[in-house]
């Protein structure tokens, strides 16, 4: 049996694990929509092949983290969507129109398929958009001030080119010839952006939050967390070297610069967890606050610890299944 | 000006109702698509690989829709009814978690295999994942209605300080209603599943498709709505007696007695007035209601006078019902009916198929009616006993919840537009689509058209 504070941070880090997973995996796919090109038809075509067997799953993940929130942190859900209502809508709306110009696209009358193709572009930057601005607002602690409202647009672009980022070398790991080629420029661009945003988002929090500022800024701890901005630092640079050379011959190493942005995404997001760590709601409510009842918790624990492994091997075999480049998951 | 409170109601119903529609078809279509596979397996007879490709790009888009719209389920629990998850988030929150992670994941991580990888992993393990689909479709089913029938009939539980814990989760999960509701609501599933796959089969037949496929989607679609209609009228009975044993009032609004009685009519058609506390235009059978739900014609119904302030809105529950219990009668005649018409002469005449048609969603508004029946007939409780609806509410402005409600309902609209519309499409599109050759019998290709299926 687990103590109630115990349960707290094995929850905690669920969610926060569903979370990271969500944000690299649907954020790749999210990219992709971000990134489409409408005029070139068969480009579109290939990008879209390329997340066709995942983003059921990548988007389950979301499902999971608002999940999480809602049984382990009750009162935490309710605050924190209460607060981005509106956002909130803004994101569903644009997951779902995202979700079935997918399907729709590709099955409804081929006249249409055009419009198709910019509601899925569409849906996929609002949503980013969205996602970015609900982090943003969640930074500032849900203050209704101009500085807040400016921070969480800036961040809604950061995320929003983060997402095109991971989307791009998602795309150059799994295409091949012109297509990979404009990835890798759309790469170049965004991961520019992305670099930025972080940038910002690092400076910014811990001037806005005392208590961040207190412990990135204390010693020894500064020491301990010093090699995460700097690996984090380091991988853009070896991000943007590769992606100058590539793509190389016999496509060598087209699978770094995706790694590489997986990296970056933990590095970030561990960034984050270790600022506002126990807070579940920055500064106003802790986990230990608002976790549920420990006769809940454990009942839920002892099925996760069988279910997700079993996940984990399961979506292992999907990525291993359509593994290599997207074209061959066209039948002539 | 509506008030929060009832537009949170007006949202989240709207929110819940379309997203059940899609559920209620891909619970049951993943197993008849199991079948068509299985049979393919089995027989190497291009004609089931023909009825699953087809029929596995209807579940794709149904399935696509159906968890899309689920994604807004998970966030709207928290935003309009904050107190409903912490009065009894200890109970409802393992029951989600467990859906989403022995449901939902499973579903999804194999949907992508099932979808597109037919060429890339063996037959058995395509086959496999056509299986493992529909055991999760139907998992989540079962997790989150064992969490609804915990909210109609809540046991298992105890209350601390105004918040529920779990004491029994063997007994919260195998609540009274429990078996009857999940019963009720998968086969009602099959039937939606049923209708839909005969009434688009019969479509491609009226639009001149000569093939054998949809003639054979159409015999097996028909062979189990008849087989599930007379054991759904059975198991909805059953369901009566369990809901009469725990929740008199709903059937007391069901029924519109509003006064307790023995030897209760059925009431076939009546205008409930809430004010008068009477019904008017009554056309009823003498005795029958008492005779349905006690087996004594003289047995006694409970009124709603018994549970004055505590019982439903009654004319919404009682059209409901009937709406239901009708669609279901209409359902039995035709699909025996054209069973046996196909039995006998191997065909059916174009206006049975346009029948067929015209049925084709006939689920979707039966298994809605038969929703609201339950959770209006829940009112004014959110879980029985435990939390009533107003003070399970969120204060978030009116104004908020008021826009957010017109965006979806205009997003919903368009989405059946052009679901609407792209079945249709899809099924006037194989008409067209030639037979296919010998070679394909052994490795099955898929059309080129499809390549960038969801």
């Amino acid at each position: 049996m687990f103590e109630a504070n115990t349960l707290a941070v094995i929850f905690v880090s669920l969610m926060g694990l569903s979370i990271l997973l969500y944000a690299i995996l649907d954020g790749f796919d999210l990219g992709v929509g971000i990134l489409l090109p409408l005029e070139q038809k068969d480009n579109s075509d290939t990008m879209i092949a390329s997340i066709g067997p995942f983003w059921d799953a990548n988007e389950t993940w979301l499902v999971l983290a608002v999940g999480l929130l809602l049984i382990a942190f009750p009162a935490a859900h309710s605050y924190i969507f209460k607060e981005l209502y509106l956002p909130t809508a803004v994101l569903l709306i644009s997951l779902v129109l995202r979700g079935v110009a997918f399907d729709f696209r590709a099955k409804a009358a081929f006249s249409h398929k055009p419009t198709w193709n910019k509601v899925f572009k569409a849906g996929s930057l609002l949503a980013a958009l969205s996602q970015g601005y609900m982090l943003g607002m969640y930074v500032m602690g849900f203050e209704s001030t101009l500085a807040a409202y400016s921070f969480s647009l800036l961040s809604a672009f950061g995320v929003a080119a983060a997402y095109s980022y991971i989307g791009a070398c998602w795309l150059i790991m799994k295409t091949e010839g012109e297509l990979q080629i404009q990835a890798v420029n759309w790469a170049k661009k965004s991961g520019l952006i992305c670099f930025l945003g972080v940038v910002a988002v690092s400076l910014v929090n811990p001037l806005i939050n005392p208590d961040v500022y207190a412990k990135w800024f204390s010693w020894p701890n500064t020491l301990y967390i010093l090699p995460l901005p700097l690996i984090c630092f380091g991988l853009f640079i070896f991000s943007f070297i590769q992606l100058k050379q590539l793509p190389k011959v016999n496509d060598k190493g087209c699978w770094r610069p995706f790694v590489a942005a997986v990296v970056i995404f933990t590095l970030c997001f561990f960034g984050l967890a270790f600022s506002f760590f126990p807070y579940i709601v920055p500064n106003q409510l802790t986990i230990w606050e608002t976790a549920a009842a420990p006769e809940s918790l454990s009942f839920l624990l002892w099925g996760t610890i069988i279910v997700v492994p079993v996940i984990f091997s399961y979506t292992a075999f999907s990525y291993r299944v359509f593994w290599g480049k997207v074209q061959e998951l066209r039948y002539h | 000006m509506l008030e929060t409170l009832m537009l949170s109601r007006i949202q989240f119903a709207a929110n819940i109702s379309f997203h059940i529609l899609f559920p209620t078809i891909t619970i049951a279509l993943s197993w008849f698509l199991f079948y068509f596979k299985l049979r393919f397996d089995q027989t190497s007879d291009p004609v089931w690989m023909r009825a699953y490709r087809f029929w596995v790009k209807i579940f794709a888009l149904t399935f696509a829709i159906g968890v899309v719209t689920g994604i807004t389920m998970s966030f709207q629990f928290g935003t309009n009814w904050p107190k409903f998850m912490e009065t009894v988030g200890n109970i409802a929150g393992p029951l989600l978690g467990y859906e989403v992670l022995t449901a939902f994941f499973l579903e999804a991580g194999f949907l992508g295999i099932m979808l597109f990888g037919i060429n890339r992993v063996s037959a058995r393990v395509h086959t496999l994942s056509t299986l493992i689909v529909a055991i999760g479709t139907s998992l989540s089913a079962f997790w989150i209605l064992a969490l609804n029938s915990w909210m109609q009939t809540p046991q298992g539980h105890e209350m601390r300080d105004g918040v529920a814990f779990p004491v029994d989760w063997f007994a919260i999960i195998f609540n009274p209603s429990f078996p009857y509701r999940l019963m009720h609501m998968v086969i009602a599933s099959g039937l939606t599943a049923a209708f839909l796959v005969a009434g688009i089969s019969a479509y491609r037949l009226l639009k001149g498709d000569d093939k054998q496929a949809p003639k054979l989607t159409l015999k097996i679609a028909l062979t189990v709505a008849a087989l599930l209609t007379p054991l759904q009228i059975f198991v909805g009975d059953m369901h009566g007696l369990n809901t009469l044993e725990h929740q008199p009032q709903k059937i007391a609004a069901m029924e519109g007695v509003w006064h307790t009685e023995k030897g209760a009519p059925l009431l076939l058609f009546a205008v409930p007035d809430e004010e008068q506390k009477t019904n008017h235009f009554e056309v009823a059978i003498p005795n029958m209601a008492s005779f349905i739900l006690t087996h004594d014609l003289n047995g006694e119904i409970k009124g709603l006078n018994e549970f004055e302030g505590n019982h439903p809105p009654v004319a919404p529950v009682f059209f409901a019902f009937r709406i239901m219990v009708g669609l279901g009668m209409l359902m039995l005649a035709i699909a025996w009916f054209s069973r046996i018409q196909l039995w006998r002469k191997n065909q059916l005449p174009p206006w049975l198929l346009k029948a067929l048609v015209a049925m084709s969603f006939s689920g979707w508004v039966a298994t809605l009616a038969g929703w609201y029946v339950t959770e209006i007939g829940r009112q004014p409780w959110l879980v029985t006993g435990i939390l009533t609806i107003r003070d399970a509410a969120t204060d978030i402005a009116p104004e908020n919840v008021g826009l957010t409600l017109i965006m979806y309902l205009i997003l919903y609209a368009v989405l059946m537009v052009s679901y609407l519309h792209t079945v249709f499409t899809m099924a006037g599109r194989a008409v067209e689509i030639e037979e296919i050759s010998d070679d394909e019998k052994v490795k099955p290709v898929v059309q080129s058209h499809t390549v960038v299926k969801g």
